[in-house]
């Protein structure tokens, strides 16, 4: 089988180059225009990038399916663009073991829509206390690990982690938010909590802890990898760990760099984020780092959750949006807007993802990589409602609304996965 | 001029003129509360819920009796006896008050913001009586007409809340209401106890108990309650009343003649000394009177507006 994708902007992580993709099977065998192909699709207007890899979604499977399970999320995940994510542990059973590791990865594989790389627990049951069986789950499959929803917050285990964790190449994601500073606290300490007597989280149980994380990475000469980076301070810490050399690697989610705590002022719950939204000079932080390297990936913190659990008071409603659908509209505004380029993009949603994740035949668009593909219209406009979204859970506070830019083509190993 | 909403929710959102036109009514309704006979029919035949999710003794008391002086038929539900024990929603809880056709929901609720949500929700008319650190409107009202009685006017006047500010939802609602009648606004307490972000408040924050009632023409203690110190906020009763306990001593350095609040219950020889509590300084029990005629204006408009 060939596929040939015609009149193409190619987007890499280092430049856009005009040609056409030729596939054969699961591989690109070739950028050029001129070959024979059973099906060809013509890409003229779009940009054509490295299918987008997502290194933080939770599927809800196994134990909260109500939520979403690992179908509806291949679903949702390849209509946004994305071929490869990363699920999180704090499923029901924990992913603590390689069983588990090994149900989810047999059930990507059965669905076939997108690759899923699973996180496994750090700690067993995500109690913080004892560490699981790293070396097992590598084996089966695991991304990395992380304990995320859950902080880790005795720096011992955190070190022990981080030094067991070396042994097979694996990294350490932190959830890196202090529960004592968090305290009871629904959203950013600022003016609008103050205001809105919405009890507050400061930055600082967000900082202390990353820079505990950089700091025990050095240590112990091991890899951590810093989840949902919300503040500015944050971005500056991140900064100086990889200017001192330590292997230090971070990302951002969508509505980090694109809302503010003053979203919370009408106590919709759709705005209830962990780590909360933060303010203006947060968001242009946060997108600087993006630009300038700091922060290596966009990662969407896709978290569904059923609009009945959402539908109560703001200090007991769950956290997180769904993301995955929102991760293409959202980032190009940051190119519209002339923040980030097309090959930031390309460099944050798949180059460097694939790096961290060590897939070295994704994140690119070349002869002899995996055929994974995302191509994007950038101008096609559409109410995010629910017929487009994908997910089983409908929390996001773009539902309804007009988005710009999406996929129109997903492309999993060659097979067209999605199109519109 | 008048109060035409179907809630009322947040001082925060409250013009000048709603709050004079509230406070006038509130005052004939003081009259009426004078009478031998005190009842009069203006909601006869209206149902008003008091739904209560945190203790109260005396703001539901002042709500009940302002609903009862106005002829309503008034329920009293708390979260302990109702099905919230059972795992039922906030939302589904008031839904099934309103189907059974009450025409006001006075709420009290322990999280900021919960009772704006199910305003925004419901078709029934929804009164604040109290939601989370976020807005007691009606306490706010309550003080506004003390200190206008008091003192003749509002416009100009200089008010000094001292205690834990944070986390209280009197102080909001008060420097909302004062804010927009004019007055200027001091605020004292631990450093535990001022948000990082007073500034939002547009108050001025004082260093130390002189500077706080120095030039003060109203001050307002609020209440120190016990479970602060497992909070880490203050070491010790015995400290707090030392450094930020109103005492004759602290009064002899006020000029303005000041009058002395607070929202209740008091907390006697912590926040604020029996002497000054006793004085005649004080207008702790006028607040008390006053409430029930605040309240019985603000249950007249919501009915009325509903209709």
């Amino acid at each position: 089988m060939k596929t040939l994708l015609k009149n193409c902007k190619i987007v890499n992580h280092d430049k856009i180059t005009e040609s056409g993709i030729l596939i054969e099977n699961e591989t690109i065998s070739g950028l050029t225009c001129d070959a024979e192909a059973d099906k060809v699709i013509d890409c003229a207007g779009a940009y054509v990038l490295p299918g987008l890899i997502d290194m933080h979604v939770h599927m809800r499977e196994p134990g909260q399916e109500y939520k979403e399970d690992i179908e509806s999320a291949s679903k949702a995940a390849s209509a946004g663009g994305v071929t490869s994510a990363c699920c999180m542990a704090n499923t029901s059973p924990v992913i603590d073991n390689a069983a588990i590791m090994n149900h989810i990865t047999a059930r990507a594989r059965e669905i076939g829509l997108i690759d899923i790389f699973p996180y496994g627990a750090v700690t067993k049951g995500m109690k913080g206390e004892e560490l699981t069986e790293m070396g097992d789950m590598t084996k089966a499959g695991a991304a990395g690990f992380s304990d995320d929803g859950k902080t880790i917050m005795n720096a011992e285990v955190m070190r022990r982690a981080l030094e067991y964790a070396r042994q097979f190449g694996a990294f350490i994601a932190s959830h890196a938010i202090d529960t004592n500073l968090q305290g009871a606290g629904s959203m950013n300490e600022g003016s609008v909590s103050a205001v809105t007597g919405l009890k507050g989280i400061p930055s600082e149980s967000e900082t202390t802890v990353i820079i505990r994380d950089i700091l025990l990475a050095r240590l112990t000469k091991s890899r951590v990898h810093i989840c949902h980076v919300s503040a500015k301070e944050s971005v500056e810490l991140i900064r100086w760990g990889k200017n001192e050399g330590i292997n230090v690697t971070a990302e951002a989610a969508p509505h980090h760099f694109t809302l503010t705590d003053e979203c919370c002022e009408g106590y919709d719950t759709n705005y209830k984020m962990s780590p909360p939204l933060r303010t203006e000079k947060d968001v242009e932080a946060i997108i600087e780092g993006i630009k300038d390297g700091t922060l290596d990936c966009i990662a969407t913190d896709h978290a569904p959750h059923q609009a009945d659990e959402k539908f109560v008071e703001f200090d007991y409603a769950p956290v997180g949006i769904i993301g995955l659908q929102t991760f293409i509209p959202l980032t190009l505004r940051l190119i519209k807007s002339g923040k980030l380029s097309w090959t930031d993009f390309a460099r944050a949603a798949s180059y460097n993802p694939a790096k961290i994740l060590g897939k070295s035949r994704l994140g690119c668009i070349a002869p002899g990589m995996q055929a994974d593909i995302t191509v994007i219209d950038p101008e096609c406009e559409y109410v995010f409602d629910g017929k487009i979204n994908m997910s089983k859970s409908s929390n996001s506070p773009f539902m309804g609304a007009v988005l710009k830019g999406r996929s129109v083509y997903t492309l999993k190993k060659g097979k067209i996965v999605f199109s519109l | 001029m008048s109060y035409e909403h179907k809630d009322f929710i947040s001082s925060k959102c409250l013009t000048r003129e709603e709050i004079g036109y509230i406070l006038d009514q509130a005052k004939a309704f003081r009259e009426i509360n004078r009478r031998e006979i005190k009842k009069v029919p203006t909601l006869r035949g209206r149902t008003i819920v008091n739904l209560f999710y945190e203790a109260s003794t005396r703001t539901r008391t002042s709500f009940e009796i302002a609903g009862k002086r106005l002829g309503a038929d008034v329920i009293n539900i708390s979260a302990s006896s109702s099905s919230a024990v059972k795992g039922e929603t906030l939302m589904d809880t008031v839904k099934n008050i309103e189907a059974m056709a009450a025409d006001v929901v006075v709420i009290r609720h322990n999280c900021s913001g919960a009772v704006k949500f199910i305003a925004d929700n419901v078709k029934a008319g929804i009164v604040n009586a109290g939601d989370g650190l976020n807005e007691h409107p009606t306490q706010s009202m309550l003080d506004l007409l003390t200190i206008e009685m008091a003192k003749g006017s509002l416009e100009g006047l200089t008010v000094t809340i001292i205690g834990d500010i944070a986390h209280s939802r009197v102080a909001r609602s008060d420097i909302w209401a004062m804010k927009t009648c004019g007055m200027r606004v001091k605020v004292f307490g631990p450093p535990t106890m001022i948000p990082v972000a007073v500034d939002a408040f547009g108050v001025e924050v004082c260093r130390n108990m002189e500077e706080a009632v120095s030039d003060a023409d109203v001050i307002i203690m609020l209440r120190i309650q016990r479970e602060r110190m497992s909070k880490l906020l203050i070491p010790s009763e015995r400290e707090y009343s030392a450094v930020f306990g109103l005492t004759p001593a602290v009064m002899e350095k006020a000029a303005n003649n000041p009058i002395v609040m607070h929202p209740g219950p008091i907390n006697r020889g912590v926040e604020l000394s029996s002497v000054v509590a006793d004085s005649g300084d004080s207008r702790i029990l006028d607040q008390v009177e006053n409430g029930v005629a605040v309240r019985m204006a603000v249950l007249t408009f919501i009915a009325v507006a509903k209709n």
